[in-house]
């Protein structure tokens, strides 16, 4: 049986095994994003309302809901697009996200994939996974930095992860849509980043194409932790470990994936007829 | 060192540097060639005044390239660009002026229209500038500290799209009405001019106006060098990443704020320079130059020749100004209207400007190839970027 969901679940209070923490992020409780009493509003609509979530290190969580549920708005505020009007978000015990602008979230380990594959379409593929790469930011560093060996073949390897290897040399605008979802995909992952966020992945996927997606996401924890925003039930039910249903800004029901499914409440608002 | 003797030689393939080395040979030893060692009786004899002219439209490739880096490569468009180019010719400018020394009409140590406003001393902001390396250096401080503060407060504050074109055009037309004024000390609506000397040469022999076009040629193949190379690094992909989209930029762990406000002060320091080379061409440097409309021009030029590309922007400079330089004698009042014409058609059919032309014919080559081949319509490749 589900708690309510207006009762927080408390941290799981362990250590994820043989994860080093790098320096930045503590993630010494077990937790790595910490979401409290979160309320945002536009023009007195309530995207957020007082919501609550934690994310433990590691974890692979589905977030899902109808739309409307606030949970893009969830994934903006998590990465310092939109600013909470109350309620605080940190990445680990330390880093306070509402106080750090985009990059610097985006330095500190948190990365973000886009609902519409968002990639720089007159790059080529390659160059594209190159400006993701975990190197230097800085203009002094970029204006001089060039690719080494080392860098190109994990960049090949990325590449050949996502299946875009033999595009490599292609222009990104002239991708399928698939192609970019995994352009976009493969950023991510070079980006190295403790917390992953993926709006809707699979949208606009082909079957195939959702099924290798769903590996490749599964394939990710424990040594990232993933949060995966979707609609589609069947990609969920494949790859979700926890399951947490928003609804009108706010946790609704959480749990596993069964436990959701069977929940009254959440049948009544979302996945019932 | 070899690795960046490496990155240097890969500035361009094989083509790129044979194209660099043939304009710069016709640029630099061609042109004043037919003028100084060709006889004046030869139908291949550059008159004297192309000279100047042509060094004139060699400063205005160098603010067109300016353009094209911030504009073609990271998307702002700046309708204001003058200032920088009047602001490093009015830095010149003040040299010029002090160089006259007695010389002037009124054969005073304060330059002519001093004199005449009945003024008796050196307004504070001129001290220094009798010397050649203060002015140098003003030349070089000026601009780029002004883009440097007016960059940090647009950018910071997000300020995008047409409301950032639009206050640039505030920028200039601002200093244009504070530089008409008499009493802003530097010489109200006639500028300056009337200038003698630069380093003890004469600006009216022909000898100086070559070795001033020989320079600005230099200093054009320079700027461009320099841009080339920053947009074949990966901080001009980020600069192009940031044109395409900037949000993926930003959750990519860079600062938009500190590239943009790099490139858009290493753009106005290339417009400081050519202004400074500008004014010992044409004689004279006053506040027309800060007209919005000449910085919307600086624009056109680029559009005319094909952003993102910096040999576009060169060409377009020189065809428009060329167009202008000739239009304006023949039919000085037609001027504007072919001007805005040029400017819409290039917006409606010509939206990679005339180097995109070159491209669209070759596609329609390749289109042309394949309905051949299949002997039915084929469905278009596109290998360009959209």
């Amino acid at each position: 049986m589900i708690e309510p969901a207006s009762e927080f679940e408390s941290p799981s209070g362990t250590m994820s095994p043989g994860h080093p923490a790098p320096e930045g992020v503590d993630t010494s409780h077990g937790v790595i994003l910490y979401v409290e009493d979160v309320t945002v509003s536009f023009d007195g609509f309530k995207a957020l309302n007082g919501l609550t979530l934690y994310i433990d290190e590691g974890e692979l969580r589905c977030l899902i809901g109808p739309n409307g549920a606030g949970k893009s708005t969830l994934i903006d505020v998590i990465t310092g697009k939109t600013r909470p009007d109350k309620g605080s978000v940190f990445f680990g015990q330390t880093l306070d996200l509402t106080r750090l602008s985009e990059f610097r979230i985006a330095q500190e380990g948190i990365g973000r994939k886009f609902q519409r594959p968002t990639i720089f379409p007159a790059h080529s593929v390659l160059e594209n996974i190159e400006l993701a790469l975990n190197a230097g930011k800085r203009v002094r560093t970029t204006l001089f930095a060039q690719l080494s060996g080392e860098q190109r073949d994990s960049i090949h390897a990325v590449l050949d992860t996502v299946g875009l290897l033999p595009e490599r040399a292609q222009i990104a605008g002239m991708l399928s849509h698939g192609q970019k979802q995994w352009l976009e995909i493969g950023m991510l992952l070079v980006q190295e980043p403790r917390l992953l966020l993926v709006d809707e992945p699979v949208a606009g996927m082909s079957q195939q194409e959702t099924e290798k997606t769903s590996e490749l996401l599964a394939s990710l924890v424990p040594k990232h932790s993933v949060v995966v925003v979707e609609h589609d039930m069947d990609f969920v039910r494949r790859i979700a470990r926890k399951v947490t249903v928003l609804h009108e800004g706010a946790v609704l029901a959480e749990g596993t994936m069964e436990e959701v499914q069977n929940n009254p409440l959440v049948i009544d608002v979302y996945l019932g007829a | 060192m070899r690795g960046g003797f490496g990155r240097l030689a890969s500035l361009h393939g094989l083509r790129g540097w044979a194209a660099v080395l043939g304009l710069g040979l016709l640029a630099m030893v061609a042109v004043p060639a037919l003028n100084a060692v060709v006889p004046p009786q030869s139908l291949l004899h550059l008159p004297d005044f192309t000279i100047p002219l042509f060094g004139k439209f060699l400063c205005y490739a160098i603010v067109a390239l300016a353009m094209d880096l911030i504009w073609g490569y990271t998307g702002i468009l700046s309708l204001g660009h003058g200032v920088f180019f009047a602001l490093g010719g009015y830095c010149m400018g003040m040299h010029l002026m002090r160089s006259i020394g007695k010389a002037g009409v009124y054969r005073s140590d304060l330059p002519d229209f001093m004199v005449f406003l009945d003024w008796k001393e050196l307004p504070w902001f001129w001290h220094g500038f009798d010397r050649f390396w203060f002015a140098a250096l003003m030349v070089l401080l000026v601009p780029t500290a002004l883009a440097y503060v007016f960059g940090f407060f647009a950018f910071r504050s997000r300020i995008k799209g047409v409301y950032f074109s639009i206050i640039t055009q505030a920028l200039t037309f601002a200093l244009m009405l504070l530089f008409f004024r008499n009493n802003t000390g530097l010489g109200g609506n006639n500028g300056l001019t009337d200038f003698k000397r630069l380093l003890g040469f004469d600006l009216h022999a022909q000898s100086t106006r070559i070795a001033m076009y020989l320079i600005s040629a230099g200093s054009l193949l320079l700027a461009y060098l320099s841009c080339r190379y920053i947009v074949t690094s990966r901080a001009g992909r980020v600069l192009m990443a940031i044109r395409d989209a900037e949000e993926r930029v930003m959750f990519s762990g860079y600062n938009p704020l500190d590239y943009k406000l790099a490139v858009w002060t290493w753009s106005a320091l290339l417009c400081g320079i050519a202004g400074a080379l500008y004014v010992p061409q044409v004689g004279i440097i006053n506040p027309s130059e800060l007209q919005p409309s000449n910085s919307i021009e600086m624009a056109i030029w680029v559009a005319v020749g094909g952003r993102a590309t910096l040999a576009g922007p060169i060409l377009g400079a020189f065809i428009v100004n060329g167009a202008k330089s000739i239009l304006t004698v023949a039919y000085p009042e037609a001027w504007l209207f072919i001007l805005g014409a040029v400017f819409i058609g290039v917006t409606l059919f010509l939206p990679k400007g005339l180097l995109g032309l070159g491209e669209r014919i070759g596609a329609l080559k390749r289109f042309g190839v394949r309905r051949l081949q299949d002997g039915k319509a084929a469905p278009q490749t596109g290998r360009t970027a959209p």
